[in-house]
């Protein structure tokens, strides 16, 4: 059977299953499409949520950037799980207790304010806007390497498919397919990745496969460290950061996480204060397991690569000596190589291979029959690898069987629209919901607000799908902007809505926008309006500058509140009652 | 009434403490060993790296577990305990 035929094999009957289950699980009342009627049990509430949490960037990037920063893609690892313990202890038990449905409506209501409403409604839908287009994107990327359809086809197909259990299903549909999703994700991510781990290593788990001791006696990390050191890059295990931006940056996407409006709301979908809490740890346990196997991917994809690419001795090998994949994926733009000494020997060193990091290949083929490119540089480096290829080619790297390659495409597929369909849900809860009816016009029905929840979906699907065909230069650079933006506003105004009973809303609205101002000020400045490294706020990278909009944020709203009257009583009585998990079932219903 | 308050308020300051000490133990295995303390560390080793390496990619996570699960499991018991359970 030919792999084409696999892999649409695997991807249909993904798709079946998804449509199936979301005809199963419809949405009849606005309780279900917002929070699933809120009786997800925790161990299917956590696997959801990491369906919803992981995405095509954690399937499919995270290996490459663990791979080529070493030590530095710690922020990410750590960053991206840390998260989960603050929900846990911080939010998730007393929004749950609160029980209603958004982000917003917490705002809104704990401080009493249709301007902090409204400034929480325009956070929410800026971050998940910002997080979908890279999906559907992601979803188009896939479909075109291993379907060879258009990138635009592909996004098409993807559109429909979470319209059919996004809309008709909202949260309920949602939350079955993602549980669904995560056994396809979690399956295409570990087979290749414990494949690869017995090759390299004979350690049937890749987790501990990374502490093993190769063929040659010396670890996988002290070879990782040595090869690093002789091709000109910095030692795997220590990497290029500072530690003051290594510290800003795991703070500010940990943050970040538990202020992410698709994952808040997961914990809306619990029946107990008591679930929302184990939920949390659930949800932490499945992504886990796919976040304790990255490093050991990037550890053993790294290794795989130098050694095909330089051979053992280390000095290059004949282009025409590279196997299979290595071509393929050069058709597919995501390797290049120049012959810059005119060996004829493919040979992988640090440094830019190709002006601006990336190569732009023109018509033609060179003497070896490799792509011509316009933009060598003047080092030494021939080789562009592109970090996605970690994932992507382990597989064929490993001389894997073709129903591997295949699993491994549906896996990305279920990774990009499991995380779409959790944020077009949020975009369109925030439009019906707390725009339409806590805002515009509070006599619509729940029949009307459901119509106008599916109408947004509807709308927000076309227009994520319009960024995924047309994808602005932008997407990579303002993943940092949706990370920044929830750990500068949302995360700090719902925590000090909790934890303060002093807090009072113009100390949040004003903490609000000095947190976002700052921060959106400092991203553009240095992604957009070409601010270098050197300038940076005490070394901190845009990427971290998140945590000192948080800091911010905090002690503006403090300072603020102190200045002006405390919050109304009733108010006081909300805050005391979120505290407690009794009477959490009466506080479903309104 | 007032012994409902105070029972609140009691359950609301062990929450606190039990908040602050999971806290310290999610920094220290994130931020600490991971980040601050790793030249500390750097003697002892682990699988060919230090183990500051090892918490950084790997131990902090798994750790991340043991204090969500660990909290949950008091949290339930005090809202047992007093009374406050749904």
């Amino acid at each position: 059977m030919s792999l084409d035929l696999l892999t649409y094999i695997f991807i249909g009957g993904s798709f079946a299953l998804y449509i199936g289950i979301a005809i199963w699980a419809r949405a009849g009342s606005t309780k279900e499409f917002y929070v699933a009627g809120g009786g997800v049990p925790p161990v299917a509430n956590g696997m959801a949520t990491a369906a919803d949490w992981m995405s095509a960037a954690s399937f499919i990037s995270l290996a490459g950037i663990v791979s080529f920063i070493g030590r530095d893609g710690a922020a990410y690892l750590m960053g991206w799980t840390g998260g989960y313990v603050l929900l846990a202890m911080l939010l998730a038990p007393y929004l749950r207790k609160f029980g209603k449905f958004t982000v917003p409506d917490f705002v809104g209501d704990r401080y009493y304010s249709s301007t902090a409403r409204t400034i929480a409604v325009i956070c929410t839908i800026v971050i998940s806007f910002t997080y979908v287009a890279g999906q559907m994107r992601g979803v188009g990327i896939v479909f075109s390497r291993y379907l060879h359809v258009d990138i635009e086809t592909g996004v098409v197909v993807g559109m429909v498919i979470v319209f059919f259990y996004a809309v008709l299903g909202g949260m309920k549909g949602i939350t079955y397919t993602q549980v669904a999703q995560y056994c396809v994700l979690i399956l295409a991510f570990m087979v290749p990745a414990i494949f690869l781990s017995m090759q390299v290593t004979g350690h049937f788990l890749p987790q501990t496969g990374l502490g093993a001791t190769l063929d040659s006696g010396k670890s996988v990390l002290t070879t990782l460290n040595e090869l690093s050191v002789e091709l000109g890059f910095a030692e795997y295990t220590q990497g290029n950061k500072t530690t003051i931006d290594m510290f800003f940056m795991t703070a500010a996407l940990m943050c970040g996480t538990a202020g992410l409006p698709h994952v808040i709301v997961r914990f809306f979908t619990v029946p107990r204060v008591k679930d929302a809490r184990v939920s949390a740890g659930w949800a932490l346990i499945f992504i886990a397991i796919l976040y304790t196997t990255v490093p050991a991917v990037a550890g053993f994809g790294r290794v795989n690569l130098i050694e095909t690419i330089n051979g053992q001795d280390n000095t290059g090998v004949e282009y025409t000596q590279m196997p299979a994949w290595f071509k393929n994926w050069e058709e597919s733009g995501l390797i290049a190589w120049t012959d810059k000494n005119g060996d004829g020997k493919v040979f992988y060193s640090a440094g830019n291979a190709f002006e601006n990091g990336k190569p732009s290949f023109i018509e033609g083929t060179g003497d070896h029959g490799e792509r011509l490119t316009a933009n060598p540089t003047a080092n030494s480096s021939e080789v562009y690898v592109d970090r996605d290829i970690m994932v992507l080619a382990n597989p064929e790297i490993a001389n894997l069987p073709d129903w591997v390659i295949a699993l491994v495409a549906a896996g990305a597929v279920a990774a990009a629209l499991s995380t779409a369909a959790g944020l077009l849900l949020v975009i369109s809860t925030s439009i019906a919901h707390d725009l339409m009816k806590k805002t515009i016009n509070p006599n619509i029905t729940d029949k009307q607000e459901l119509r106008y929840a599916r109408l947004a979906a509807i709308v927000a699907i076309i227009i994520a799908g319009y960024f995924g065909i047309n994808p602005p230069g932008f997407v990579a650079q303002v993943v940092a902007l949706a990370f920044g933006l929830a750990a500068s506003s949302v995360f700090p105004v719902i925590i000090m809505g909790i934890f303060s009973t002093r807090m009072n809303t113009q100390g949040a609205v004003a903490g609000m926008i000095v947190g976002l101002v700052s921060t959106i000020a400092y991203i553009v400045y240095f992604k957009f309006m070409g601010g270098t490294a050197d300038q940076w706020f005490f070394g901190i990278s845009p990427e971290g500058f998140g945590t000192v909009g948080m800091i911010l944020n905090f002690v503006v709203a403090m300072t603020v509140a102190t200045l002006t009257p405390a919050p109304p009583q009733e108010i006081q009585h909300i805050i005391e009652d979120i505290r407690i998990p009794r009477g959490a079932a009466e506080a479903q219903v309104h | 009434m007032a012994d409902n308050n105070s029972k609140a308020a009691q359950y609301w300051s062990t929450n606190l403490r039990l908040i602050l000490g999971s806290l310290v133990v999610w920094a220290f295995v994130s931020y600490g060993c991971g980040i601050l303390f790793r030249p500390l560390l750097s003697g002892i080793s682990v699988g060919g790296a230090d183990l500051g390496f090892w918490f950084a990619q790997q131990g902090a996570i798994l750790s991340f577990i043991g204090i969500i699960f660990f909290y949950a499991w008091r949290m339930n018991k005090l809202d047992k305990e007093m009374g406050l359970e749904e």
